[in-house]
Order: structure tokens, then sequence, then C-alpha cells
């Protein structure tokens, strides 16, 4: 019997059992259709970590300050500023596996325009800040090493300030007050989205790291930075900038042996890549919990096709007695079960694509379908048809032609 | 000349019941030529339905030889077996076995999806059976849409599509009244006569066998009588086979 035959004849006996078929292929329906979604969102987890990632910049190191201990009492790491401008410079120049270091100081203030007036977190960095960041100017530009030299008040908006500010205005050249001063915008930042913790990155006005501790930082520690961020020069010297980086510090912290550091270095792309594992590990439980309702949805079709094999035991007589192999008979079933799972898969399928859409638009949670997704739910349910079918088609190719001509 | 459809010799069939071997055959010798018809008697146990799954190839014998056409098939696989039912044998039963969601051309046609036959061939081949037994107009009514001898001739239509060289008849008008089993058993002798089909006919009721030409008479697993019909019965029917 050829296979077109052989999916006519199942397609026929299933049309005959309507709602029994339609209920078996609801389980893989569902089966599916949760793998969909949850790979769905899963990857839509992931992208989002992704693009995270990508808009921190590559290849990070972040040096702490911290952790002196003072008549007893020790404090936590950034609890004490013992970073310098001098410790920043020369982590940039003295280091060979380091190609970029910029200090940097956050704080937040009030930045006044017009009648506009908005809350921000404004940091003073130096001019290779921006390029560490992988972060353009959509106009304007980023502020010379003169100007961090000279203190100059000049600033750099980030794209929520500026739409707050100046709506559709061109801020560049404008005169912005933060902290009663007036500063010069001299470029806008384009748009980088939200960091890894949830926070609007665009959110934020940039400006030389000297103006800020002459001009808004009246700290005592004048001189002293909040954090230094520092570039190796690729993915492989992250690790021995790191080393180099301790080294020098502690050489410049006069810090002997055995004495415990004044400061920490954090690898953000491996914070990151911890962050990255962890949605994939809960990409993977989603679609392995949702993959059990496949598994569900086998074991009724098996169950079905028991059923049905038990029915027509009479029909596989005649068959048999006509002529029928036990090969036609196994492959008459199997193609049965083979029909209703990738039915089942298909609508499954779609519906699980709505779903996902459906759910990225009313829980407003980042979907993403891949092809790849598709071909395999695809292939899973054939699978699940074959392997689940097998057994009631090979007991039905073995039954005896005599007993099943035989059964009432 | 005439040589033998089936040639059997030292036949014999046991089965195992529980823990109680049960001798369904004790060695049976039997040859039917080419173009006979013969009727098989006996009372229900005597082995005769043993007998009939053996010549059918649904069944294999325990020891002894069954020849059909002059080829040996005692030994056969299931799906050796499977191939000569298609291709060499054709089953009449008393139940009819139609598929009730087939309609009877597709009922006839079955016998050809399990070879290669085109389904145009198919349908041509399987509209010529039903015509032959006089059911053309009925090829597309589903099986519960008949009468039943209208059914079993649907199953005759089945049984010779594939131009069998035997033709096995258990009980085929258990279920009728008596002017369709003459009617039914009228389609027997055409079939017989003018086509040559070999016919192997069981049936308990006497009257019915004296419309083979031969009788043969199974008691306890071996046959005890056999001999050729005296005052042939002649089916009363017009019901047309017609000659091709």
């Amino acid at each position: 019997m050829n296979l077109l035959s052989a999916a006519k004849v199942s397609f026929r006996s299933l049309r005959a059992n309507k709602m029994r078929s339609a209920l078996t292929m609801l389980g893989m329906i569902i089966g599916v259709a949760a793998v969909i979604v949850m790979v769905a969102i899963g990857a839509g987890a992931n992208e989002r970590i992704s693009a995270q990632i990508a808009s921190i910049g590559s290849n990070l190191l972040l040096v702490l300050p911290g952790s002196t201990t003072s008549g007893g009492l020790r404090s936590g790491f950034g609890g004490v500023p013992t970073l310098t401008m001098g410790d920043a410079r020369a982590i940039g120049k003295e280091l060979p596996s380091v190609s970029l270091a910029s200090p940097s100081i956050r704080t937040s203030a009030p930045v006044v325009y017009g009648n506009q007036n908005w809350s921000t977190i404004v940091q003073g960095v130096g001019p290779e800040y921006l390029d560490m960041r992988e972060w353009k100017t959509v106009s304007g530009r980023n502020f010379t090493a003169a100007e961090l030299d000279a203190a100059s008040k000049v600033a750099l908006l980030g794209l929520t300030v500026s739409d707050t500010l100046f709506g559709s205005e061109d801020p560049v050249g404008k005169i912005v007050r933060i902290k009663r001063s007036p500063f010069t915008v001299v470029g806008v930042l384009e748009r980088k989205g939200q960091s890894p913790q949830g926070q609007d990155q665009d959110d934020t006005v940039i400006m030389p790291i000297t103006t800020l501790q002459k001009k808004l930082y009246a700290s005592a520690h004048a001189g002293t930075v909040g954090v230094i961020m520092v570039q190796a020069v690729d993915g492989d010297s992250v690790k021995e900038a790191e080393r180099q980086v301790v080294a020098l510090l502690r050489q410049r912290h006069r810090i002997g042996p055995g004495q415990e550091d004044d400061f920490s270095v954090r690898n953000l792309s491996e914070m990151l890549a911890l962050a990255e594992s962890a949605t994939r590990i809960m990409s993977l439980l989603l679609g392995g919990i949702a993959s059990v309702s496949l598994v569900v949805g086998g074991i009724g079709i098996m169950n079905i096709m028991l059923v049905s094999v038990t029915e027509r035991t009479r029909e596989i007589g005649i068959r048999m007695a006509v002529g029928a192999r036990e090969r036609d008979i196994l492959s008459q079933f199997l193609i049965e079960a083979v029909l209703l799972a990738l039915t089942g898969g298909a609508v499954g399928i779609v519906l699980g694509g709505a779903g996902a859409v459906l759910i990225s638009r009313f829980a407003g949670w980042s979907t993403v379908i891949s092809p790849s997704a598709v071909v395999l739910a695809f292939g899973f349910s054939a699978a699940v048809g074959i392997f689940f079918g097998f057994y009631p088609a090979r007991k039905a190719s073995r039954l005896d032609p005599i007993e099943a001509l035989r059964y009432e | 000349m005439v040589t033998a459809a089936i040639e059997i010799s030292g036949l014999v069939k046991t089965y195992m019941l529980g823990d109680v071997r049960v001798e369904a055959l004790k060695g049976v010798d039997l040859t039917i030529l080419s173009g006979e018809f013969l009727a098989v008697m006996g009372p229900s146990g005597s082995g005769k339905s043993t007998l009939m799954n053996i010549l059918g190839c649904l069944d294999r014998p325990t020891t002894g030889s069954y020849r059909l056409d002059g080829r040996e098939v005692g030994e056969l696989t299931r799906d050796g077996r499977a191939v000569i039912r298609r291709s060499r044998i054709g089953f009449v039963f008393q139940g009819f076995n139609l598929l009730p969601r087939l309609s009877a051309l597709e009922n006839v046609e079955l016998p050809m999806i399990y070879d290669s036959t085109s389904a145009d061939a198919r349908r041509d081949r399987a509209g010529a059976a039903l015509a032959a037994v006089g059911l053309e107009e009925r090829a597309h009514h589903l099986p519960s849409q008949l009468s039943g001898g209208q059914q079993q001739r649907v199953a005759i239509a089945r049984a010779i599509v594939n131009t069998p060289a035997l033709l096995l008849a258990d009980e085929p008008t258990g279920n009728l009244d008596s002017a369709t089993s003459d009617e039914i058993l009228g389609i027997f002798q055409r079939l017989n006569e003018e086509r040559g089909i070999t016919l192997v006919l069981v049936t308990h009721e006497p009257d019915i066998s004296e419309y083979a030409r031969r009788v043969i008479r199974f008691r306890d697993g071996v046959i005890v009588e056999d001999h050729p019909v005296a005052s042939r019965r002649r089916s009363a029917s017009p019901a047309g086979v017609s000659p091709g």
C-alpha cells in the first residue's frame, strides 16, 4: 500500500470519529501551544538580556572603592572614597591590558530649563566614558579633554532628559541650570534603554568629572572618585586586566602583603553572563514544564489508538484476510497517530503564536517566536505521534487474522 | 489435462488449549483439481474450519504439505501468506465481513489497495467485479444500505476481483433465506463453470452441499467420506454472472 492511500484510509477513520479525534488532538494542541508560548517568553527574556549586555559595553571592569577598617568598624565596599583621579589616570596609562579607563561620580540633581525642571542622575566622567559604553551622540558632540582639564560647565543630555525638558527643540547650545549653575548643552546621547537592573539609562546628564567635583559636589574628598570604569583591550585580556588593576592599586595605596584591599574589582561581563545564564535556565525550565504537557498529549494519543485498535479488530482481520501485510496495518495505524499529532501540533503552533502575541501586548513581556522553535515543535509533534502511536500500531499489525475475524 | 489446484498430504494441525493438546486435523490427504466445486461438510469441531483456515493461508499446518498451484505455501511467513491471500485466494464469509464505512465499490477495491494497482485500474476492475455479480447500480451504496444477499454479492465481487485461483466460502448462506441462498449459490456455480474458478464451500446443510460437484465429510479431524454429488442441484436464480 502506498503512503497516499494509507493516509486516505487513516484520514477517513479519523473523520468517522470526529469528536474523539478532536479531543485527542486537544491534548497535543495544548501541549504544543504551551511549548511555543513558553519558549517565546524565554527567548524574549534572553533577547532583552542580550540587548542590555550590549548596552553596557564590552570587556568592562568596575573598580569600586571601599572597605577600610577604622576603629574596629568595617565599612562595606563603596562606603569610603579611596579611589582618586590619579588612580584612574594610572590605570588608563600604565597598564598594557587596559585600553581605556574613566573615573565616575554619580549624584542626583535637579536640571532646569525655562520653566521645566527634572530631577535626574548627574554623572561626572572622563571623555573616554562614551567610547567605553559604545554610546554615541545623536546631536552635538562629546566633551573634550581640554574641557575636562578646565572643568568647563558643559553637559550632555540623555534622551529622556532632553525629551522632558526640550520636547522637540534641539538642546545643543542651550543653557540648562543644574543646582543653579548654568551649563551649556554640547550634545544629546542616543537611546540606551533599560539597564539590567531596570533603570532608565537615558534619564541622565553627563559632564566632565572635574566640573562635577568642583562646581557641584561640595565634597570633603575633593579629587576622589566614585568608581573607575576600566575597559580591557579585548575579551581574552579581561582577567589579566583585572589582575593588573589589583596589583597597581595595591601598590599605589601602599597595601602590604597580607593586608586586605581597600577597593574591589568587579567584572561586569561576568555578572551579565550570570544573568544571561539565569534566564536561559528559566526558559529551559519553562520549556521543560511545557514539554510535559506534550508527553501527556502523546499518552492521550496512545490511549485512543489502543481503544481504536480494539474496536477495529474485525476490520483489521478483514484487511488481513484480503492480503494486508503486517507493515500495511502498522503504517495505517501509525499514520493515523501521526496525523492526529501533526494536526494537533499545527493548530497548537498557531494558537501558541497568537498566545505569545497577546501576552506581549497585554502583559508587556517581550516574546520572540523563532522559526526554529516552530519547526522544532512541529517535528516534536511528529515524533510524539510516532513514539506513542507505534505500540498500538504494532499491536494491530501482530493480530492473528483468524482471531481478529472472529472478534465481535 | 486437468491440473491439481490444491494438493494436501499428511496435514496435521495441533493446538494448545491451555495445557491440553488438541488435534484438529489428524493427517489429511486431499487433492482438489483446478476448476472443481467442492463442498466440505461435517459437525462443528470436526476440523473443517481448521482446514479452511489452512487452505486460506490464514493459518499454517503443524506438519504436512500444502501445495497451492504447485507451490508449497505451508511454510510461508506471515507476510508471504498475506501476499498469497491477496493474489491467489478469495474469501466469502458467513457474516459478509464488509467494512461498514466503505461503499460497495471501495470494499471491492480493498484487496487491490495493498498491491501496486493504480487507482484508475482499481476502480475499473472493482466495477467489473460488481457487474459480474449484478450489482453495478449499487456501487456507491454503503453495506448498511444493502440487503443481506446484496452484501454477500459485494463480498463475492471482492473475493474474485484479483482473479484468484481459489475461492473459499465459509457458510456463505448461513445468514440468508433460502431464495437468496439459491441466488448466491447460482453465482458460485456460474463463476465455477464460466470462469473455471476452483471453489471450496464449507456448509453443514446437505441441501447446500448439493450445489457442488463433490462432497467431503469431516469427523474428528479426518476425512470420512469423499464422493461426487449424485443429483446436482441447479440454481433457479437468473441473477447474472456475465461471462468474462
